[in-house]
């Protein structure tokens, strides 16, 4: 039997809409007041209730907070998936599932500890409410792995208490839940001798907090100045703005309780992003949230963000594409089409958070990005970021103040004999801009999304629209100055590179480690914006094989970044992983050794 | 000064660039109307956001006020650019000119939904019953059995963007036609002054695509059947009553300035606080072919989206780090929770 302390998995299958959510977020807040390096990952249907979800908390000594499949520990509460859930036990693992479940006794595996508990018996003592009892179930099997693992009662029950604070009934009947559980496996399953155990660590998680990448947007947009958010509401963006109305309607009111803010949830995503620009082209700091279907909608008012130059910012929670494609799995498949949004020639500024602490710095500077260039922001998270749980550090406001731009109110207009709206006066391609609103008579302008002279006027002309393209195309070199540069990280000697984004990261230190230990420095660069910075080309030269690592089926970085610096065609190789899972190590790690044996 | 109005301006100072639609355009006429009334309206032209998607509506708000800021955007989302930019200045007047296409076809959801919030705007529909700039297809507002140039009888039955918006909650709608200046230009000065979406279908024929025979909105068919309801004055605070009206036949309707609609009975009384007898009115004309216009429904009392907002009085889009980052205790406390 397995036998590990600190640095395990534990996979638990249940139905989603049963409020197994709620007993598997007191498990990982448990093990991270005591300081373990823990992450949770949801894997949910596009459903209300009724269908297979897993949630898988792992443990890591090395805090690797990326997915790993080798399961230690299964907990099977649904009847429908327990083949699979049996068939998905680390050999030598364990097996603890509800023996009220109808099914054939002969799958359950001799490698495995099998431990069947009937949970119908054990939820009589807890409830006689019919409701509750399918609730409190989950609660019960809490009980047991805290029991087992060896999570001390005194923390799961603050954990129980704060999580449930509003409801003190509800405290109550969750403690006492988790209390038979504990009961049934101190009586019956020897948690002495259980394999799998969990031992404090003292201060491991100080300065440190669990919360989701989409909490940590919806923070930083309240910290960031936004004032004028729309949505449409999609799979796996909507909490980001049901979080930041949350907050806001707390922290952003002014003293008469009047609010500094407006949320306006619109009849779909193209009007979403309309309003966003309306709000924009007005001067204020605006968003909208989504996820790929609303991304493929706000293409044509892309274009107009870019060609018109009015600063927009666009949130987009990756999930499984095309189409409706996989709602609730995670993917980074929006890439090229955020870079090209829209027809015609266009060139987006994308920005690509990794981990709560970013989608908090990126929620606010989004702004400052897309108000300095004045042009539109795409930001870029997915799924596994925005709504699993990750050890981030505590969120710290930015004590920047916020960039507004070029943009000349009524007194610096005094001083002016003319105002073009598109001349490129500092020669960095970034024009000023007025607001509606400005009273003063060479404010005015017409803005429009047809041809368009330095004046604003309308024009046909060939060489005014060359001009302006090229204009354009010339803001993404001063785009560079606005944006995170990549996080490098480089070992000695090391002669292999890997290239990565976004939630990709959560795989690499252990992958990185791994690699190792097989004899295979790298060096690992993280990509946090587009256009590139040319710090990427560098890293890309100084290596002699570069993985660039991604969770899409086509390599849409690696397509980007092979367009950008063609002359290292032969050393950039593509690692795709793209079935709506979160990225595991050793998936990568076979597929480095392959390209490796292959030289 | 004499031709000055209370902002000190003249009727010049509304007028914009050199209309480049073809000559004899009803939206022309509408241009005239839409200066006229924001010269009597007193607008200060530094606070109005002209805003408009695409077609030839959507041109004209070049052709007006010319030293306001105007955005003229993408086809069919004039409705939410609008709402865009009132919510992110409230102090603004937004001034929307659309067409039927921008509005009963590509922009028609949009066109419901701020409806529906009741926006704080002027929303102007420039009906011609096609699609002019890319010559004369048959738009959804073409009436059923109409004729285009080439002798095509339009199949479907039409949209009536007014029985529509009163249904929808808009809280004032009316219809004009673009020769009848004397009823526009009082029925945009109301517009203007209303405190939430005041939308004016102005029936405007195309002169080019759609005045043959056949069309019921040849300017000779438009002219023949139109059919105005009610006989409209807009009296501001500041002038004399100088409007020849009875006030047992008419009808008073204060605005938030203090401002008042003073509507005269023509050939039935009309209640324009009654939703239901205006939508019955709309249908029995559309049925007899006739082309009702009029101030249909206003209703100064229904709630705006701003209110719904509860929105601080400084301008959203004039915030800075003072207003809107909360302190770092503040962060430190919302910590607490996820620790």
């Amino acid at each position: 039997m397995i036998k590990k302390e600190n640095d395990f998995v534990i996979h638990v299958a249940t139905v989603n809409g049963s409020g197994s959510q709620s007993s598997n977020s007191v498990l990982v807040k448990s093990l991270f007041r005591m300081g373990l390096g823990v992450s949770g990952k949801n894997m949910f249907p596009s459903n209300i209730a009724g269908l297979p979800t897993w949630f898988t908390i792992r443990i890591s000594e090395k805090r690797y907070a990326g997915r790993n499949s080798n399961n230690h520990l299964v907990v099977a509460m649904n009847p429908s998936t327990v083949k699979q859930d049996i068939d998905s036990v680390a050999n030598e693992g364990y097996f603890i599932y509800n023996s009220d479940m109808k099914f054939d006794s002969a799958l359950l595996r001799d490698d495995v500890t099998n431990v069947g508990i009937s949970y119908r018996s054990l939820i009589k003592g807890v409830t006689d409410s019919v409701k509750l009892k399918k609730l409190l179930v989950n609660m019960i099997y809490a009980g047991v792995v805290a029991e087992l693992i060896g999570i001390p009662e005194d923390v799961i029950e603050t954990v129980v208490t704060d999580q449930f604070s509003s409801k003190p009934g509800v405290v109550e009947s969750n403690l006492k839940a988790i209390a038979t559980g504990r009961e049934y496996a101190k009586e019956n399953l020897e948690p002495n001798n259980f394999g799998l155990k969990v031992k404090p660590i003292d201060n491991g998680n100080e300065g440190k907090i669990l919360i989701d990448g989409n909490t940590a947007t919806a923070l930083g947009f309240m910290y960031g100045g936004c004032t004028f958010l729309s949505w449409y509401p999609i799979t796996p963006s909507s909490s980001i703005t049901e979080n930041f109305e949350f907050y806001a309607k707390k922290f952003r009111q002014d003293e008469s309780g009047a609010n500094t803010f407006a949320v306006v949830q619109a009849e779909d995503e193209l009007s979403a992003i309309s309003m966003v620009i309306g709000a924009g082209w007005t001067g204020a700091r605006a968003a909208t949230c989504t996820s790929g279907p609303g991304l493929s909608l706000m293409a044509e008012a892309a274009g107009l963000s870019y060609f018109a130059e009015v600063p927009a910012v666009i949130w987009n929670v990756q999930r499984g594409g095309p189409s409706t494609g996989l709602p609730t799995r995670t993917q980074q498949g929006d890439l090229l089409s955020s870079v090209y949004l829209s027809h015609g020639d266009t060139e987006h500024v994308v920005l690509l958070p990794t981990g709560p602490e970013e989608c908090f710095e990126f929620g606010q500077t989004c702004f400052d990005v897309a108000e300095s260039l004045q042009t539109l922001v795409v930001v870029l998270s997915d799924l596994d970021t925005g709504m699993n749980l990750w050890i981030s550090d505590e969120l710290k406001p930015s004590s920047q103040s916020f960039q507004r731009g070029k943009v000349l109110r009524e007194e610096d207009l005094k001083n002016r004999d003319s105002f073009e709206r598109y001349g490129d006066v500092d020669g960095d391609a970034i024009p000023y801009r007025t607001l509606p609103g400005t009273h003063h008579p060479l404010a005015g302008y017409f803005t429009r999304g047809t041809g368009h002279k330095p004046d604003a006027g309308y024009s046909e002309d060939n060489e005014v629209y060359r001009d302006l393209q090229l204009r354009l195309k010339r803001k993404r070199i001063s785009a560079k100055e606005y944006l995170p540069q990549p996080v490098i990280d480089s070992r000695p000697n090391a002669k292999i590179g890997i290239i990565a984004y976004g939630s990709t990261d959560a795989a690499i230190p252990e992958l990185r480690d791994s690699l190792a230990t097989e004899g295979v420095e790298t060096n690992y660069l993280r990509v946090r914006a587009f256009p590139f910075d040319d710090s990427i080309e560098k890293f890309i030269e100084d290596n002699d094989t570069v993985y660039v690592v991604e969770q899409n089926r086509d390599g849409q970085l690696h397509h980007l970044i092979q367009k950008e610096w063609p002359h290292y065609y032969s050393k950039l190789k593509s690692i795709c992983q793209f079935d709506g899972l979160p990225l595991e190590a050793k998936f990568i790690q076979n597929q480095v050794m392959n390209f490796q044996g292959a030289r | 000064m004499a031709g000055e109005n209370t902002q000190g301006l003249t009727k010049k100072d509304y007028m914009g660039a050199k209309s480049t639609l073809c000559t004899g355009c009803g939206h022309d006429s509408i241009t005239s109307n839409i200066v006229n009334a924001l010269f009597l309206a007193n607008v200060n032209p530094y606070d109005v956001a002209k805003l408009s998607g695409i077609g030839c509506s959507a041109k004209t708000t070049n052709y007006f006020l010319n030293s306001s800021h105007g955005f003229n955007a993408i086809h069919g989302r004039m409705a939410p650019l609008a709402t865009g930019v009132k919510v992110a200045h409230s102090g603004l007047t937004a001034l929307g000119v659309s067409g039927d296409g921008d509005t009963a076809s590509i922009g028609f959801g949009g066109f419901a939904h701020l409806l529906r919030r009741n926006l704080p705007m002027t929303y102007i529909v420039e009906n011609n019953g096609v699609y002019g700039l890319t010559k004369g297809q048959f738009s959804a507002t073409a009436d059923k059995g109409t004729r285009h140039k080439d002798g095509t009888e339009n199949p479907f039955e039409t949209i009536d963007i007014c029985s529509l918006a009163i249904d929808l909650g808009c809280s004032f709608v009316a219809r004009s036609f673009s020769g009848d200046n004397k009823q526009l230009t009082a029925l945009l000065m109301a517009a203007m002054k209303h405190h939430g979406t005041a939308v004016i279908d102005i029936i405007s024929p195309c002169i080019t695509f759609a005045n043959n025979e056949g069309s019921t909105r040849s300017f000779s068919a438009v002219k023949e059947n139109l059919n105005p309801l009610n006989k409209i004055d807009v009296i501001q605070p500041q002038e004399d009553i100088k409007v020849d009206y009875d006030p047992g036949t008419s009808r008073e309707v204060e605005l938030p300035d203090g401002s008042k609609i003073i509507l005269s009975k023509i050939d039935e009384d009309h209640d324009p606080s009654n939703r239901l007898d205006a939508i019955t009115k709309l249908v029995h004309a559309r049925e007899s072919g006739k082309i009702l216009t009029g101030l249909f429904y206003v209703n100064e009392s229904q709630k705006t989206l701003m209110e719904e907002l509860n929105l601080t009085k400084k301008p959203l889009r004039d915030l800075n780090e003072e207003e809107t980052r909360p302190s770092e205790s503040v962060l430190s406390d919302i910590m607490q929770d996820f620790k």
